[in-house]
């Protein structure tokens, strides 16, 4: 039983890491049409920018929540600077080329990230700063469910509903669902569509800095692939939810989390990423839209 | 005026480029140490370039903004296309072309034209996913897998039972199109995205599997000493025998392009085409969806598990790292950088792709780097590719007399 409850919360926060990723994509794909393959690299920047903020504050000596904060901020906002400069360089431009162009445009955007981030810093693995405390009162559980899990859960569950409340009630959000309906509609109603594109771009990146920031706490270590094989999933369980559909990124992040949690546990950990993608082929063989994406039936 | 306005633009571009690169190129921190280490000069290299990139960028919009409203234009057109249809214009190059490829191995050096043979098959594996993603419209992302069939193929049974070059170049083959077809059916229902992801998941699958299999695939430590083809029984050096795989690369070449340009212009070919425009007036116009799919998988399949073969043949080692989802981005690069659906296209896209990292070596960190960049700039500057596809058309000719 303990096993089990330790692979449900290891799953678990797999899960919000991968929701948190995820939502980037399926909001960019619901509005723009685009998956977004830069978009792994736009977490490991935020990662990375954690990573040097944080050093260069332990370094002059900082207390950790000043470290923390500051790590976070600087990551969100990098995140953010990158997210809207990749869409302004590399989509923006290829708004009504052919449905491939941007898509290899994006991959293009994503080598050329690895590539920089690999030649400005490095190749090796970088040690990260447990930036999240251990909280006492967690002692008695310590072996089931970490402290950093449990913030990564409560920080994306407060991130998933500010994220609802936004897209539902703000005018913004209201902006955002009415262009994914029908781009044109939108401009004809006095939307600045570009402007509404390039804020999705903005929180879909702060979410995966977010994601990125919590993530290399927990696990420890970085490098400038991490931001692939993470995008890859992530993108795997926006599919698996129905992309473009918000609740069905998470529904499908925590899917494969567990999958892939429980899998490893009991099975074999070699095959962990076989078991994800196998999930992904089983649920779009029965249900081509995904579990909750609607299926367009298309009229002529 | 309009100079100063784009100076000023460029300038504010400069500033914004430094601070967005100011963390991850101007710090760099020995977190053991404790050393942070500023490097300032990185920024001003940043900014420098940003300001005249943005600046080259906005003038090529510019010129092209103007050319697309000239009559110019039109011209330049008609000669391009005229050099890829009329037959005296083309001719000459075309024999040209065909005299250096085959003395190539002769003028450069053995590295040379192993180099060579590389472009030429990937100019083969551009070919066949041509024909899925140019021709039929699938986005496949997971191409390298079948590759990594042909190629495990070959390595396999040469390991455990000797089998020669010539029986598993067909065998790879098969296995190719047999695994096109298994993966093909499930995914028939599958549209855009949804298929571009799953081939992607199905290609990671495959190497993961190898990777992890040890018993069947001697797992990430590969397979080592794979025979290298044998012609006609002949004693050949490495070198002879490299000289001769490139010949065997022309002809293979040579006979892919004169089948796709075939399966082009038939009857499923035309399908292909038409299931890429509209699925649903396809349908209504009586062609098989499933079966023409399912043509296309298989059919493109087929090359990539036979340039596995000769893959295995040619580096006499193969292990999973080979066959990774970067392998599969490079092969839709050079089909969509190219030009897609156009042959000469692919062809021009795969020298391109594979050669230039090859003699970027010079500035060999920062290959990627740039292969990434030209990438995006390709596609933001040409989106149709470096040559677009010329459409079939037929010109009525009246009798004369």
């Amino acid at each position: 039983m303990e096993y089990f409850l330790e692979l449900f919360f290891s799953g678990l926060t797999r899960g919000s890491i991968y929701a948190l990723i995820a939502l980037g994509y399926t909001m960019v794909y619901g509005i723009i049409g685009l998956i977004n393959f830069a978009h792994g690299e736009i977490y490991m920047i935020g990662a990375f920018t954690a990573l040097i903020v944080a050093s260069v504050l332990t370094v002059l000596g900082f207390n950790q929540l000043a470290i923390l904060l500051c790590a976070g901020f600087a990551a969100v906002v990098y995140s953010s600077a990158y997210g809207y400069t990749v869409e302004k360089i590399a989509y923006k431009p290829l708004r009504n080329a052919p449905r491939l162009s941007p898509l290899i445009s994006a991959i293009g955007m994503s080598i050329f990230l690895q590539n920089y981030v690999l030649l400005a810093q490095t190749s090796d693995f970088m040690p990260f700063p447990a930036l999240i405390p251990e909280f006492e009162f967690m002692e008695p559980y310590a072996h089931i469910v970490g402290s950093s899990e449990l913030v990564i859960f409560l920080v994306t569950t407060l991130v998933m509903v500010l994220l609802t409340l936004l897209i539902k009630f703000s005018s913004i959000g209201k902006a955002m669902r009415a262009t994914a309906q029908d781009k044109k509609m939108a401009m004809l109603l006095g939307i600045d569509v570009n402007k509404i594109i390039s804020i999705t771009f903005v929180i879909g990146s702060a979410l995966a800095a977010i994601g990125g920031l919590l993530i290399a706490s927990h696990i420890g270590q970085i490098n400038f692939y991490i931001g692939f094989i993470a995008g890859i999933k992530a993108f795997t369980a926006a599919v698996l939810g129905g992309i473009g559909s918000i609740p069905g990124a998470v529904l499908g992040s925590f899917i494969l989390g567990w999958t892939e949690s429980f899998a490893t546990g009991y099975i074999s950990s070699d095959y962990e990423d076989v078991f994800a993608f196998s999930i992904l082929v089983l649920i779009l063989i029965f249900k081509p839209a995904g579990l909750l994406g609607r299926d367009k039936t298309k009229k002529v | 005026m309009i100079i100063v306005d784009y100076l000023k633009k460029s300038f504010f571009v400069a500033i914004w480029f430094m601070f967005l690169t100011f963390p991850i190129m101007v710090i760099r921190v020995d977190s053991i140490e404790g050393i942070v280490e500023w490097r300032w000069q990185n920024m001003l290299l940043v900014g420098i370039g940003s300001f005249i990139l943005s600046l080259v960028g906005r003038y090529i919009r510019i010129k092209q903004e103007k050319a697309a409203r000239s009559v110019q234009k039109g011209r330049v057109q008609q000669l391009k296309s005229s050099l890829l249809i009329d037959p005296k214009m083309y001719l000459p190059g075309l024999a040209l072309i065909s005299l250096l490829v085959l003395v190539f191995p002769f003028l450069f050096s053995v590295y040379q034209t192993n180099i060579m043979t590389t472009a030429l098959m990937y100019i083969v594996l551009g070919l066949g996913l041509n024909i899925v993603v140019g021709l039929a419209g699938l986005l496949d992302l997971g191409y390298v897998a079948f590759y990594a069939v042909g190629a495990y193929c070959y390595a396999l049974l040469n390991h455990h039972f000797g089998l020669s070059f010539w029986l598993a170049l067909p065998l790879g083959a098969l296995l190719g199109a047999l695994f096109g077809i298994v993966l093909g059916f499930p995914v028939l229902r599958l549209r855009g995205d949804y298929l571009a992801i799953v081939t992607l998941g199905f290609g990671e699958i495959i190497r993961l599997v190898l990777e992890n299999w040890n018993e069947f695939s001697f797992g990430p430590s590969g397979i080592a000493n794979i025979d290298r083809p044998n012609f006609f029984g002949i004693d050949m050096s490495l070198n002879e025998s490299i000289i001769a795989l490139y010949y065997m690369m022309v002809c293979l070449v040579l006979f892919s392009i004169f089948m796709v340009n075939r399966l082009q212009s038939s009857r499923i070919g035309r399908a292909w085409i038409a299931l890429r425009e509209d699925e649903i007036a396809c349908q209504a116009m009586g062609i098989d969806k499933t079966k023409t799919k399912l043509t296309a998988f298989a059919l493109g399949a087929t090359w990539a598990g036979m340039v596995g073969v000769i893959f295995a043949a040619k580096t006499t080692f193969v292990n999973p790292a080979s066959f990774t989802f970067l392998e599969s981005a490079i092969i839709l690069s050079i089909v969509v950088l190219g030009g897609m659906g156009s042959i000469v296209g692919v062809v021009v896209g795969a020298l391109v792709l594979i050669l230039l990292p090859e003699y970027l070596r010079a500035f060999s960190d920062y290959r990627m780097l740039l292969f990434g960049a030209i990438m995006v700039i390709m596609m933001v500057f040409r989106p149709q590719g470096i040559i677009g596809n010329v459409r079939k058309s037929y010109l009525f000719q009246e009798k004369k007399g």
